[in-house]
């Protein structure tokens, strides 16, 4: 007797982990049993019935077996005393000339234990399969992706609310109305309202009455929300549909193209500001290299490729020996870039460009070669493929500014970046005493020279300075754009035309310049596609200078001409 | 010229017209024959030497550094290309009266702009005309407003690479990527001819001579005095009466023409055009000759295209990852340390030991215009090229 007892205090021990589930496994209310019981008929019609009525409960335990039902891993199996049990089975193990399975408990899919206390695996010829029709399956679908929505709706992430609030909305399921209005209850973020709200005003456009659709349309248009642009077009042209629906629809349609009309004016005229941006980068070193020395760097673009690469090496760097601190590399990428750049643009100008000192035409067929052979290297070094420039995260994505229009970060990064430079530019030209001797000498080198300017230092930091701004640039661009040995020379006729039409060695006019173009540009593109807007801008640039041959703001004074 | 330069260049001059097609029409056993690939290659050197010469003009000359020749040269070869492609006829692969690459694009009926291209006279008078006439309007834009230096290099430089872009795009129906191609006859003589080829070749070097006599005539007679003096300086020019733009309009457009058939023969014996001979690199290269030739002398180019032309084909044969560090030394050596070129530096070798020579080339402008540092108080917006 007293060794019974310890065998069942033995056993009992044995038998607690599955004990410690058991709680989990509370015994599920009666209707979902029954209902469980009816998934597994032969009846499709009762099956489908179980299945919805199942899916109604909202409990989340079931959604295992509806995924299973799909799947078609739903058996029946009879246990002992002829009474048949729903069982979702595991994966299929064969043993012998035996199939066999693991069984999985219908409610919560949890391993069903046989007596010995191990998960129960049975030969899967004792089981009866339970077929699922396709009408069965089409009818699950909604239900599990409503299962699915409402977690999603409850995430702690914005975006993956917004994404489910959106999901839902064109899924057109009136089922998923009360949801919906109960995370807006909750809701606090702006842009996940906004998304909730255009979902259950698309759903009951499709499936409200003649009131609520029209209710449905006015919102829709006060909304503003481009998504909805197509059904609401849709829901105006179709004759069958009540006639204040369709005048709701008509009327909501308005609105929305015009905000739509809104939101790309805004948006093209970032993306011009973008686009102006890089091209400010590199036209800002150039413009001053040509003010100050008369030298026409045509390796800026090469210069640029160094500092993208620069990017690429550091990235390589980051993975191979700090994967943590991965997210990081960019920030210590930027300086590295502006020097690397930096570094080649000072040898560049001590070793041959400083022979060629107002002998632009020389210097740029010089510059030229120059940059044929660090493109070449670029080429023998790293391949002639574009490389891969991995985005951090605190980069890649957007904030949404207004309906329909989102600013990428990047953009906006690199926006800030020719912002920071000119300011940077600015205040060193303008505020410190480097400045004032690099102004001196680009007014009058002899001079400056003479009042003890030593120029030819001027000369080689200032050239090394545009050389960084332009490894600054690169590695901006890696963010943007592919990274490739060609890089320098998608960008360098650009940034040439920017500094012919703002003038040399002028800070307002470049910045002008680069705005106008790259504004230009992303205007003219839409309507006349890329290739015929830079011929439009070459004659609009042509045209220009025209007027002013020496750019928008000349330098003042008497200087005799050649 | 002296008696002995003009003796050393009528003799090359019947080497190359008259020697080589010779030696290529000698049976293949010969010792002495020259492979039709060969012949090919050096009648391609010869139009690239026409170009080589009108860039000269504009550029050894005059001062002016156009970096969008390559576009000149493009317009004639797509002119001759298209009179080509027309004569192709309905033996292309899809049996069509139309190129192929219409067939492909669906292009259903000849653009207008094709028509007049049946015509070989016509073709013969576009060859020349429609780059005359480009330039001539992108030269009365420029030169009017008093662009020059390197505004003026650069802007042409954007018109290459629009070009590139146009000339890319398959909605102009001049066959986008791959222009134009699988040319046939030419005015009737079989393409795949040998005969052709030798013909084609004699073409390129009887133009090459008239060019030459041509360029000669220009920069012997007054005008190309004041050619030389715009590039010396362009403003005392102004201010002794003589308008700068026209007389520059003016070689631009001559070198436009020389540019335009030079393509015109190029095509013939390449037997295809591509937007990648006209785009930006292929522009920039073009000086690289002038300049490895020797700018401001007639033999400089000449020498310079044909020679850097014969050591790429050899290079890229053998070394095909150096060519592109060999040009871009070349570009960096020339301007350096041989500013005068081939020609150039050993024609002052030559005068050196014999009489003084005439102040023509761009050393000669150097020698009192490359004060260098006292120039460089001027704006550089307003310095032209010194």
């Amino acid at each position: 007797m007293r060794h019974l007892l310890l065998a069942l205090a033995l056993l009992s021990g044995v038998v607690s982990p599955a004990a410690a589930q058991a709680p989990a496994a509370a015994a599920p209310p009666p209707e979902i049993v029954k209902a469980i019981a009816e998934v597994a008929s032969g009846d499709g019609a009762v099956q489908e019935a179980a299945a919805v009525a199942l899916g109604k409960s909202g409990d989340r335990r079931i959604l295992p077996l509806l995924e299973a039902l799909r799947e078609g891993s739903v058996m029946v199996r009879t246990l002992p005393g002829g009474k048949k049990e729903t069982v979702i089975v595991g994966d299929k193990v064969t043993e012998g000339d035996k199939t066999l399975v693991p069984l999985l408990a219908a409610y919560g899919k949890e391993p069903l234990l046989g007596g010995d206390g191990k998960p129960l695996v049975v030969d899967v010829s004792t089981l009866e399969e339970v077929s699922a029709s396709r009408s069965l399956r089409l009818a699950i679908r909604p239900l599990i992706d409503a299962f699915a929505g409402n977690t999603q709706l409850a995430d702690p992430d914005w975006t993956v609310r917004k994404a489910a609030a959106t999901k839902m909305g064109n899924s057109g399921d009136a089922g998923a109305i009360p949801s919906l209005t109960e995370a807006l209850g909750k809701e606090k973020d702006r842009w996940v309202r906004f998304e909730l709200e255009q979902a259950i005003a698309l759903i009951r456009l499709r499936t409200g009455g003649e009131a609520e659709r029209a209710g449905a349309a006015a919102t829709l248009g006060a909304l503003g929300s481009a998504d909805a642009l197509d059904r609401l077009r849709e829901v105006a042209a179709d004759g069958a549909a009540p006639a204040p629906v369709r005048a709701a629809a008509a009327d909501a349609v308005k609105r929305v193209e015009r905000w739509a009309l809104l939101t790309s004016g805004i948006q093209i005229a970032f993306q011009g500001i973008s686009l102006g941006s890089i091209l400010l980068l590199m036209a800002l070193g150039l413009a001053i290299v040509f003010g100050l020395m008369g030298v026409i760097n045509m390796a800026h673009g090469e210069l640029m490729a160094l500092g993208a690469y620069a990017t690429f090496v550091t990235q390589g760097w980051f993975q191979a020996h700090a994967p943590g601190a991965f997210e990081y590399y960019f920030v210590v990428s930027l300086p590295l870039a502006f020097l690397v750049s930096a570094a080649a643009g000072f040898v560049l100008e001590r070793g041959v460009i400083r022979f060629l000192y107002g002998r632009p035409l020389e210097s740029l067929l010089l510059t030229w070669g120059v940059s044929l052979m660090i493109q070449q290297g670029l080429r023998l070094w790293f391949g002639a493929a574009n490389v891969d420039v991995l985005a951090p995260k605190w980069l890649s994505g957007g904030v949404p500014v207004m309906v329909g229009l989102q600013l990428p970060y990047n953009r906006l990064f690199i926006v800030g970046l020719a912002a920071l430079a000119v300011g940077g530019m600015y205040v060193l030209l303008f505020r410190t005493d480097a400045g004032l001797r690099i102004r001196a000498v680009t007014q009058n080198r002899g001079m400056a020279a003479c009042l003890g300017v030593r120029s030819r230092r001027v000369d080689a930091l200032t050239f090394a300075l545009g050389a960084g701004l332009a490894g600054l640039a690169g590695c901006a661009l890696t963010q943007i754009g592919n990274v490739g040995p060609e890089l320098g020379q998608n960008y360098i006729v650009d940034s040439f035309m920017v500094v012919v039409t703002g003038g040399v060695g002028k800070l307002a006019g470049t910045i002008l310049a680069a705005a106008g173009i790259g504004g230009l540009n992303k205007v003219i593109e839409p309507g006349l596609g890329a290739v015929f807007g830079k011929v439009a801008i070459l004659v609009a640039v042509i045209l220009f200078i025209q007027r002013r041959p020496s750019g928008l703001f000349a330098a003042k004074g008497r200087y005799a001409d050649s | 010229m002296r008696t002995r330069e003009r003796w050393a260049l009528t003799v090359l001059a019947v080497a190359v017209v008259v020697v080589l097609p010779i030696l290529n029409a000698l049976p293949a056993g010969s010792p002495l024959h020259v492979s039709d690939f060969t012949l090919n290659l050096f009648g391609k050197f010869l139009t690239y030497a026409i170009l080589a010469l009108g860039i000269d003009l504009i550029w050894g000359y005059t001062g002016v550094l156009s970096l969008g020749h390559g576009v000149f040269f493009g317009l004639g070869a797509y002119a001759m290309g298209m009179h080509l492609m027309l004569e192709i006829g309905t033996q292309g692969v899809y049996r069509n009266v139309l190129p192929d690459f219409m067939v492909w694009n669906r292009v259903t009926e000849l653009p207008l702009f094709w028509r007049p291209f049946y015509s070989a006279a016509f073709t013969l008078v576009a060859v020349m005309a429609v780059p005359a006439v480009v330039a001539f309007v992108f030269g009365f834009l420029t030169f009017r407003s008093g662009i020059r230096g390197v505004y003026f290099s650069i802007i042409t430089q954007a018109l290459a690479l629009c070009a590139w872009l146009t000339f890319n795009r398959n909605a102009m129906n001049l066959g986008g990527t791959n222009g134009l191609s699988g040319f046939k006859t030419m005015f009737g003589f079989s393409l795949n001819e040998a005969a052709t080829q030798r013909g084609l070749y004699v073409a390129s070097a009887v133009c090459l001579g008239l060019a030459f006599l041509l360029c000669r005539w220009i920069v012997r007679s007054p005008a190309g005095k004041v050619l030389v003096a715009i590039r010396d300086s362009e403003t005392r020019v102004l201010f002794c009466g003589y308008s700068p733009a026209a007389f520059k309009l003016f070689v631009f457009t001559v070198s436009a023409v020389l540019a335009g058939v030079a393509g015109a023969l190029y095509v013939g014996q390449v037997g295809i055009i591509t937007p990648a001979r006209i785009g930006v690199l292929p522009s920039i290269e073009m000086v690289i000759w002038v300049a490895v030739g020797g700018r401001g002398t007639l033999l400089g180019p000449v020498v310079g295209a044909v020679g850097v032309n014969w050591l790429q084909s050899l290079l890229t044969t053998h070394y095909p990852d150096l060519w592109l560090l060999v040009l871009g030394g070349m570009f960096v050596g020339v301007v350096l340390f041989f500013p005068e070129g081939v020609v150039g530096t050993a024609q002052r070798l030559f005068s050196r030991v014999g009489r003084p020579r005439a102040a023509e080339g761009p050393a000669a402008a150097r020698r009192w215009g490359g004060l260098g540092e006292e120039r460089r108080s001027l704006p550089p917006s307003l310095n032209s090229q010194k």
